[in-house]
């Protein structure tokens, strides 16, 4: 007898996500994934100024910001043959770095932890015990017993109020949580101190971007111009000031980011056995050293790996037509011909059909639509995309850092490289790729002075600024590495407007419905096999689900239903502009 | 109307005070608390902090909604430096619903919203975070299997006050703009008789934020608000008006193409698109992350984020035609123009000629000769 588990919401994740999964003795034996809100922004795109189309395409999501920003700036230099000069190449690799360490730590402390980590039991804790561990895993100076006593108190005192706010109603005393009190404690200090220093990384995107979340973007470069003898342009406070930041960041995925994930990690070995998923791995690759046009001196390797062979990496082109397809057999949307095909997004062709029970209900019906995210396969395959795709394909392709970062974590689990194929390996992999990031941020910063220093200081090129230059139609692909995983927009233009808008997002990848052909997606097959001991309480199954870190808002969008030109929108050279 | 009662004044009492009006002593009271302590085992030391606990005053409750967002607001929210977000969650308020922070999810999450909503009536703040869609019945957003709209309505029925955060709650945002495939609507517009305030922008400044709920837990009482319910402290002034960049438009002195000499010296984005001029924000006076910089400062033009519709007035590069409100200035063209021809024409106004008495004032440190002008003469004035 096997009982329906409903997760709606899933908590602690970007948007909105409901995991329906049928429990029988104690497991996992299926499950449905289904995002659950819907808004159609590729609609809204079409007819729009290419050049405006970065800002509508960040809206998509305000956690991993930027990231949508940048492969729309992309996918419209793609279709225009536009090469950026390298100072702009290297600032947003500069706000690439700084997103991913501002987003893994969020994800690790404030969206991730809890699975893991007992609040309850941290109250227990004994101070001196909990410093004396803190000291032996970090040289973080925040770790004295005065400093956890001081914190406990504070929680006591929060917890006798009787109103728990966020931390109400949860998971506390589970059996499945296996931390000693005092990690749990180190724990919790650092949910609070990661909470305030997160607010620091991001200024980076503030100083050549205006804020964050949000942060501008620009067709051709960046709009921040680089004049190191003025107060109103990037000087040398500006760059300092980066400089600092970076450095403080370093410190602080290294000192306390790190060593808590692998002072954790050896309490929860089981979950390198659960969670696995669908064993097929795809990377697009980012982080350009040599220009974006050079694929293979991205720090980041492109590639795709299939049935955990990493003997092997398959070449992948986002522009092949037989590459990249996205099926709605289980989405709800109409394809004109059927929706039995996939459609590559360059083609791609959608309308909302919605065929689900009207809400308020209890269940979605799992045998025929069931989500707003349609199913993209890579040469018919389903593939799992993030932290531990982009490690695994850059392990796999040999990339000397990487491996190494790879096997200094291992060997400090004492583990082989087959527990990352899990839950708990997916999280070590964001672990990971974060050290390596802050070290290549800072490689990127040495780079941008010694431009400077040479007298370089472009950050923008005109060239085909001027819509008057561009060819009656056109169209690119922008792709990059979001931190939950391959991401890309397919543009087409058409008269100097954008006739089609696609994006294939990461969490469409991994949180997908089931394709044409029965395949599970990436959640649906990582759930099969966890263990439930409770299923009034879900907490492993929101483990697995948290190790992709979920960004729904992302993965929902696709809508191109006829939407009527606009008109009204005239796109011409900057300065016989009108604006309406 | 705009009062907002303390919890002490409504009927969010502590223990005691709840007590107290039905009569129990205050020796009956501490009886209490002793036999509480004794079945939750707890030593006599322990007793003290019940009654400290019970004798104090509640947080304020607060019920986070989203709806169609991207959850920039909640982002945002996070990067408040006063205060900052773990003294706001463990001291000011208790945040007892909010998707992407709270620690329990599905059924266990519904339920702490429950709770609230049925111990608190009419005393929890109701955030919202995202629009609310009329299309396909409400099967355009549903969370927990309901429609975004009953929740929203359901849960603004007790609130004390509505909150809506950012462009999506206030007015609609991206999803809105046109065709509005989804019919995304504001908050506003779906409930009724509650007091709703607009912290506009895409997202709204995170001490905007901050500064919103304090200036509630502060003064108990709802911020002045204009005309569409943004709070007048933060949204009374044109991100124009407050712009350090401004003297360069006065002066007629603009950034042509993006990374051009005059972008390099930080002058006046204007001709690059810049919506400042319409856009009520507090961007040139708080700036973004704790002042560190905000768009134009940064060298990008505001694209207005904080107005209804803005989505709808792009392009984003396409200069302002005209924009109401002037006394003094005039529009760049005319400046430019005047500056280039008022030697000839000699017929500049008293404004013009302040502006090109600012332009000579400016324009030699900036190494330019006095008198000329940065706009090409062959550009066509489409003002």
């Amino acid at each position: 007898m096997s009982t329906r588990v409903v997760v709606d919401p899933i908590t602690r994740i970007e948007g909105h996500l409901r995991i329906e999964a049928e429990v029988k003795d104690g497991r996992v034996v299926d499950a449905w994934s289904a995002g659950t809100m819907v808004r159609g922004i590729e609609t809204i795109l079409k007819g729009r100024d290419p050049r405006d189309a970065w800002a509508f395409a960040e809206r998509v999501c305000g956690v991993c910001t930027t990231v949508h920003a940048l492969a729309s700036v992309r996918s419209v230099e793609d279709a225009l043959h536009i090469t950026v000069p390298p100072n702009a190449e290297l600032i947003r690799n500069l706000m690439f770095c700084a997103l991913y360490m501002q987003d893994h730590v969020v994800h690790f402390y404030h969206l991730h932890a809890l699975d893991w980590v007992d609040l309850v039991s941290a109250l227990k804790a004994d101070p001196e015990e909990t410093s004396r561990i803190a000291q032996s895993i970090s040289a973080w100076p925040k770790s004295s017993p005065g400093y956890f006593r001081d914190l406990q108190t504070r929680l006591t005192k929060f917890v006798e109020t009787g109103q728990l706010g966020i931390f109400a109603n949860a998971y506390w005393g589970h059996p499945a949580y296996k931390l000693p009190p005092a990690v749990n404690l180190i724990g919790v200090a650092h949910y609070l101190e990661a909470l305030e220093w997160q607010k620091e990384i991001v200024k980076i995107h503030t100083i050549f971007g205006g804020k964050n979340p949000h942060p501008n973007y620009l067709v051709g470069g960046v709009p921040c111009a680089i004049n190191i003898d003025e107060a109103n342009a990037l000087n040398a406070e500006r760059l300092a000031y980066v400089g600092r930041l970076l450095e403080d960041g370093q410190r602080f995925i290294e000192q306390v980011y790190l060593p808590d994930l692998l002072a954790t990690a050896p309490h929860y070995l089981d979950w390198t056995e659960i969670g696995g998923g669908v064993s097929n791995y795809l990377s697009y690759g980012d982080l350009p050293t040599n220009g974006y046009a050079d694929i293979g001196r991205f720090k980041f390797p492109r590639g795709v790996i299939l049935d955990r062979d990493l003997s092997r990496i398959h070449p992948v082109d986002p522009h092949d037509p037989d590459g990249v397809r996205e099926e709605v057999g289980h989405s709800w949307y109409r394809y004109q011909g059927g929706d039995e095909k996939g459609l590559h997004p360059w083609d791609g062709e959608t309308e909302f059909n919605y065929t689900g029970p009207k809400p308020p209900y209890e269940h979605l019906t799992v045998e025929g639509k069931y989500s707003w995210l349609k199913t993209p396969r890579w040469k018919g395959h389903p593939m799992e995309v993030g932290p531990l795709a982009r490690m695994l394909v850059g392990y796999a392709a040999g990339n000397a850092e990487i491996k190494d970062a790879v096997t200094e974590a291992l060997a400090a689990l004492k583990a082989p490289a087959s527990v990352l194929f899990s839950t708990l390996g997916r999280t070590a992999a964001r672990g990971i790729e974060t050290r390596l990031v802050a070290r290549w941020a800072l490689e990127f910063y040495q780079q941008l002075l010694a431009n400077i220093r040479n007298g370089e200081t472009r950050t923008f090129t005109k060239e085909r600024w001027d819509p008057s230059t561009w060819p009656a139609t056109a169209r690119g692909v922008g792709a990059t590495e979001a931190p939950r995983g391959a991401l890309a927009h397919w543009l087409v233009i058409k008269d100097q407007r954008i006739e089609n808008y696609q994006l294939v997002v990461a969490t469409t990848w991994n949180a997908s419905p089931r394709d044409s052909k029965g395949q599970r997606s990436p959640y649906e097959a990582a759930l099969i096999g966890t263990p439930v001991h409770d299923p009034q309480q879900p907490l492993e199954i929101l483990r697995t689900i948290h190790s992709f870190d979920p960004c729904l808002a992302c993965a929902v969008h696709l809508f191109d239903a006829r939407g009527q030109p606009l008109s009204a929108v005239e796109t011409g050279p900057v300065g016989a502009v009108s604006g309406r | 109307m705009n009062a907002l009662p303390s919890p002490s004044q409504t009927g969010g009492l502590t223990l005691w005070e709840e007590m107290r009006a039905h009569g129990v002593s205050r020796r009956d009271f501490l009886k209490f608390c002793t036999t509480m302590g004794a079945m939750l085992g707890l030593e006599h030391s322990g007793v003290a902090a019940i009654v400290a606990a019970l004798e104090t005053k509640r947080r304020l409750p607060i019920v986070w909604l989203h709806g169609q967002e991207c959850t920039c607001c909640s982002e945002s929210f996070l990067r408040s430096s006063h205060p900052i977000v773990a003294d706001i969650l463990l001291d000011k308020v208790s945040l007892d619903y909010s998707e992407t922070l709270q620690a329990a999810a599905g059924h266990q999450a519904e339920e702490c919203k429950a709770k609230t909503m049925r111990e608190n009536p009419g005393n929890y703040l109701l955030m919202i975070e995202g629009s609310v869609p009329l299309g396909a019945e409400g099967a355009y957003c549903c969370i927990g299997g309901r429609s975004m709209l009953d929740i929203v309505q359901e849960a603004a029925a007790g609130a004390k006050a509505v909150i809506a955060w950012g462009n999506c709650a206030s007015a609609g945002c991206v999803q809105a703009a046109r065709p509005n495939p989804t019919q995304a609507t504001p908050v506003h517009k779906v409930i009724a008789g509650k007091p709703v305030i607009n912290v506009q922008g895409c997202p709204p400044i995170a001490e905007v934020m901050a500064g919103v709920i304090v200036h509630l837990l502060a003064f108990e009482r709802i911020p002045q608000l204009d005309a569409l319910g943004r709070p007048k402290a933060f949204y009374s002034r044109r991100v124009h008006d407050t712009c350090y960049r401004r003297p360069y438009y006065d002066a007629g002195l603009f950034v042509e193409t993006f990374d051009d000499e005059n972008a390099r010296r930080g002058y006046c984005l204007y001709k690059m698109g810049c919506k400042g001029p319409t856009t009520y924000n507090s961007c040139g006076v708080m700036r973004w992350n704790n002042g560190v910089s905000y768009p134009i400062q940064s060298g990008h033009p505001c694209i207005g984020c904080s107005e209804a519709g803005f989505w709808d007035a792009s392009p984003f590069y396409g200069r302002l035609a005209s924009f109401p409100g002037f006394g003094i200035e005039m529009t760049a063209d005319k400046i430019g123009l005047a500056v280039g021809a008022a030697a000839v024409a000699g017929a500049a106004a008293h404004a013009v000629m302040t502006n090109i008495r600012k332009h000579d004032e400016i324009g030699p440190h900036l190494g330019e000769k006095p008198g000329e002008s940065t706009t090409p003469s062959s550009e066509p004035s489409q003002d």
